[in-house]
């Protein structure tokens, strides 16, 4: 017969309680994952049944009707939001490659550190801000909003996520591949530009599709810069408009077309960007998650 | 209990670099064959998938012994030993097969809680674990909320007494509420040992417990294994032959090969076993010539 | 014929002096100068802000800051009743972001078998790529007439004792905003909790579970102290995000200047009175607004300051890069 363990008989009700507490705890986990994934199903579900019936070639390709008159598009929403992300991408990734290369190669010691933390301030800025300080700045000082002003706020969000990611990527090289370039006589700029970051380039494209991804859904730091326009434009001088700010008068505005819209835009920028995450993970793996 | 001077065959003990020591010789008198069963493994087989990790064991471990599960590297034993604490279904898409009676009850039996089986059979792991949020006592205590011991001076004793019996008190007595990280590795494991003798498991295992250990701290808990055999029945797996056949009293060769893994080559008294091995295979093994 | 490099010419032979070759003086200016950009436009950010933001200072004092004072027809300013607005809407999200991310990172990692564990993970990563003005939209057309018709008058049943919490639920208001930051910051917050929950070492899982612990006793007695100060810095990271959130909230909040005396009632936070008021505001006003950016920023420093030193200490001082 079992000897009898004399601690074990006194564990009835306690041995109860603690499976109850275990599969109580099993059920919050398991509703937690639901309760996580649900709203995005909800959002997608709504995105399409809102925004397709919006979808349309008028939409596309025509501009904005008088406020109040139905039908028309957002044709220069769409093209001003092309414009600008491509010049935040033409100012910003340069400037960020250049600092993630500089902290990679000159900053493993304090002054790196500095630059490193003033990247991690850059990366918290409210968008908001960003936006007020490109405002005075430059529209201040110019004395008119412009796509150019946009476009540098949208540089600004731009800078501190590739910068971090080219500087992981590049230190991820393995050493022995610098060492064998140096030991054939290679000056540095050569050994980094010509065989360092061109192994490192895939995360760096990767890191610059992510945050292209998250600026062209960007309103807040237009707001002040490129205003927005009614029109179709392509001076960069002038207030352009663009996808997300769009989106954000038509939300607030008294018009049910504009609603509908509203919709129908969003559906387009979401799936842009879904677009743009896919291929990201298709062609480079999961996401970004890098230890040293 | 009278000395046992036992002769060793000339042949074997001049090829084997294991000795059977004397305190291990003394102890063969003790009615280790006839104690009762703590646990019985019948046709024991564990897998990971498809993959086949042990085969077809069968064996009783005696109450109160030590008993020593050897072997080289990969040939079984550490997963044999887990199926007795249902640590083994753990792994992904484990599987065992086969029963194992613990003091006469199925542990497999369909509706037995896994948590109850690690409640009276515990395991010392082979890297010492403490929790390192935990103080010297809560860590001791860890276990003992499982069994629903409440009272502060109840735990407070049962704490003192698993530590002495761990051949741990004396050192600690002092600071209780040290974290139990800040430790010598050898002490770590003397309280791993503590944490699990303190919810009084009736068979203690462990998987290779000294071997992250220096040789000073490797010494205490193998004297520490002869005295707590006294209270429990201890099974351990060791890669040390020597360590075997100092503190076991049974010994379990196990071997795993090109046509079956895991699987039981010989079972008996350490002595005979390092002495007078019966397979071929097991006489290989101890004079070195593999593993 | 001599052989080796004593026969060489004297200008073949590679330069041994320790003067920098042009290609590596253009180099280190380039990278040097993408490094002094950064620097400077953080200063400059700083700068400019205090500059703008100077007449307002000094025309209302300290008071600014705790002051629920906004009348900008008598130029009276003050922060406060944005400060309690964006308290409240984002340490709710803190909250309950942080539960739910620490439930649903145990569900991944102890419970979810990996067919399930990937997609789930993935599904919550793609709320991150939501931009802001969408979750404002949907917020308003849907989750916005939810709350008012269902959600809502649900919570004034259950919790209208709870001094707070009694007031009529409208589509826009504090609880909204409330709700859609916490969906916002979920998966900020996940990620990293995710990573150093994942990270508890399976020695320390097993020492208790070969005690005979169940499973939620093996997450509470070795994962969850393990993983504690991640998690923290996980959270404050996600509290970050959310008191600098714009869009959204400006679209669903409600836009009072009063300081809301119910869960349901309209408010503003730092970042949406800003987005609403600054298009029509002039001279003292903008200043004011951008008075309140200023200390936006501010609150926004440290607490990013704060969030990434508990991370780092719990990743041991390596990096994590997260998507933002």
């Amino acid at each position: 017969m079992a000897q009898n363990n004399p601690l074990l008989a006194r564990t009835q009700g306690l041995y109860r309680r603690r499976k109850l507490v275990d599969r109580l705890m099993t059920a919050a986990m398991i509703g937690a994952a639901l309760a996580a994934v649900i709203p995005l199903f909800l959002i997608l579900f709504y995105l399409l049944k809102e925004g397709l019936p919006g979808l349309s070639l008028d939409l596309i390709t025509q501009e904005p009707n008088r406020p109040g008159r139905e039908g028309g598009g957002v044709h220069n929403a769409l093209i001003g939001s092309l414009i600008m992300v491509s010049m935040a991408l033409a100012i910003g990734v340069p400037v960020a490659i250049g600092c993630g290369i500089f902290l990679s190669e000159f900053g493993q010691n304090r002054l790196g550190g500095y630059v490193r933390f003033v990247i991690e301030v850059m990366a918290g800025i409210p968008s908001i801000t960003v936006g007020l300080f490109v405002y005075g700045l430059v529209v201040v000082n110019q004395g008119h909003f412009s796509a150019i002003a946009g476009s540098l706020a949208l540089a600004i969000i731009l800078v501190p996520i590739i910068a971090r990611i080219t500087e992981e990527m590049m230190l991820l090289v393995p050493r022995s591949v610098r060492e064998a370039s140096y030991a054939l006589g290679a000056p540095r700029w050569r050994t980094v530009l010509r065989i360092v970051f061109p192994t490192a380039l895939p995360g760096v494209l990767t890191g610059i599709m992510l945050a292209l991804s998250r600026i062209c859904g960007e309103a807040a730091p237009l707001l002040f810069t490129a205003l927005g326009n009614q029109f179709y434009t392509t001076d960069i001088t002038a207030p352009m408009d663009s996808l997300p700010r769009r989106i954000y008068l038509y939300a607030t505005g008294p018009y049910d077309y504009w609603h509908e819209q509203a919709w129908a835009m969003s559906l387009i920028l979401v799936t842009v960007i879904l677009v743009i995450s896919l291929s990201v993970r298709a062609l480079f793996g999961s996401r970004v998650t890098v230890r040293q | 209990m009278t000395n046992l001077q036992v002769e060793k065959k000339p042949t074997l003990s001049s090829i084997s670099n294991v000795t059977v020591p004397e305190s291990t010789q003394r102890r063969e008198n003790a009615p280790v064959s006839d104690a009762p069963v703590a646990i019985s493994a019948q046709h024991v087989s564990a897998f990971y998938g498809s993959k086949q990790a042990v085969t077809d064991i069968s064996m009783e471990i005696r109450r109160n012994s030590v008993t020593a599960l050897i072997g080289p590297s990969g040939c079984g034993k550490s997963t044999y030993i887990r199926t007795f604490n249902r640590m083994h279904e753990f792994a992904p898409n484990a599987r065992v097969e086969g029963k194992i009676l613990l003091e006469g009850d199925d542990i497999y039996a369909p509706g037995v809680d896994a948590t109850r089986v690690r409640q009276r059979i515990g395991m010392v792991f082979q890297k010492p674990n403490p929790f390192p949020t935990m103080s010297i006592e809560e860590n001791v205590a860890a276990g003992l909320r499982f069994i629903g011991m409440k009272s502060r001076s109840e735990i407070k004793d049962r704490v003192e007494h698993s530590l002495k019996l761990a051949a741990l008190w004396e050192e600690v007595k002092s600071d209780l509420k040290k974290p139990g990280i800040a430790l010598s590795g050898g002490q770590q494991q003397r309280l791993c040992i503590a944490r699990t003798i303190a919810v009084e498991p009736e068979v203690v295992l462990m998987d290779e417990p000294c071997s992250a250990l220096d040789p000073i701290a490797t010494l205490k808990i193998e004297d520490l294994m002869r005295s707590l055999a006294e209270q429990f029945t201890i099974v351990i797996v060791t890669h040390n032959m020597q360590q075997a056949a100092r503190v076991s009293d049974h010994t379990a060769f196990m071997l795993t090969d090109e046509h079956i893994s895991g699987q039981l080559v010989e079972y008996g008294p350490t002595q005979e076993l390092f002495t007078t091995p019966k397979d071929k295979r097991t006489e290989d093994y101890i004079s070195g010539r593999f593993g | 014929m001599a052989i080796g490099t004593a026969g060489r010419r004297a200008k073949e032979r590679p330069s041994l002096n320790n003067r920098l070759k042009p290609g590596d003086w253009l180099f280190n200016a380039l990278t040097g100068a993408g490094a002094a950009v950064v620097i400077l436009v953080i200063i400059g950010v700083f700068y400019e802000l205090a500059h703008e933001a100077w007449p307002s200072i000094t025309a209302n004092g300290a008071s600014f800051v705790w002051s629920t004072d906004w009348n900008p027809s008598q130029n009276v300013y003050g922060v406060g009743a944005f400060i309690i607005g964006t308290m409240i809407t984002s340490i709710f999200a803190l909250i309950f972001a942080t539960i739910i991310a620490v439930l649903v990172s145990l569900f991944l990692v102890e419970i979810a078998p990996s067919y399930i564990a990937r997609p789930v993970s993935y599904l919550v990563e793609l709320l991150a790529a939501i931009p802001s003005v969408v979750y404002g939209l949907w917020g308003i057309f849907v989750m916005g007439v939810f709350i008012r018709d269902h959600f809502g008058p649900v919570v004034v049943d259950y919790f209208s004792w709870v001094p707070f919490f009694d007031g009529t639920p409208l589509i826009t208001g504090l609880f909204s905003a409330c709700l859609i930051l916490t969906i916002m910051i979920l998966p900020t917050v996940m990620a990293v909790s995710r990573d150093v929950i994942a990270a508890v070492p399976r020695s320390q899982r097993e020492g208790v579970l070969a005690l005979g612990a169940t499973r939620w006793e093996m997450i509470r007695m070795t994962v969850l102290p393990y993983a504690r100060s991640g998690v923290l810095g996980a959270s404050i990271l996600g509290l970050a995000r959310a008191v600098g959130e714009t869009l959204a909230v400006t679209l669903v909040i409600g836009n009072s200047v009063k300081v809301p005396d119910n869960i349901f009632a309209p408010a503003y936070t730092m970042a949406s009175v800003i987005a609403n008021q600054f298009p029509e505001a002039t001279d003292l006003h903008r200043s004011a607004l951008i008075e309140v950016a200023l200390i936006l920023l501010l609150i926004t420093f440290v607490i990013n300051v704060i969030a990434r030193l508990l991370v780092w200490k719990v990743t041991g001082g390596q990096r994590v890069v997260v998507q933002e």
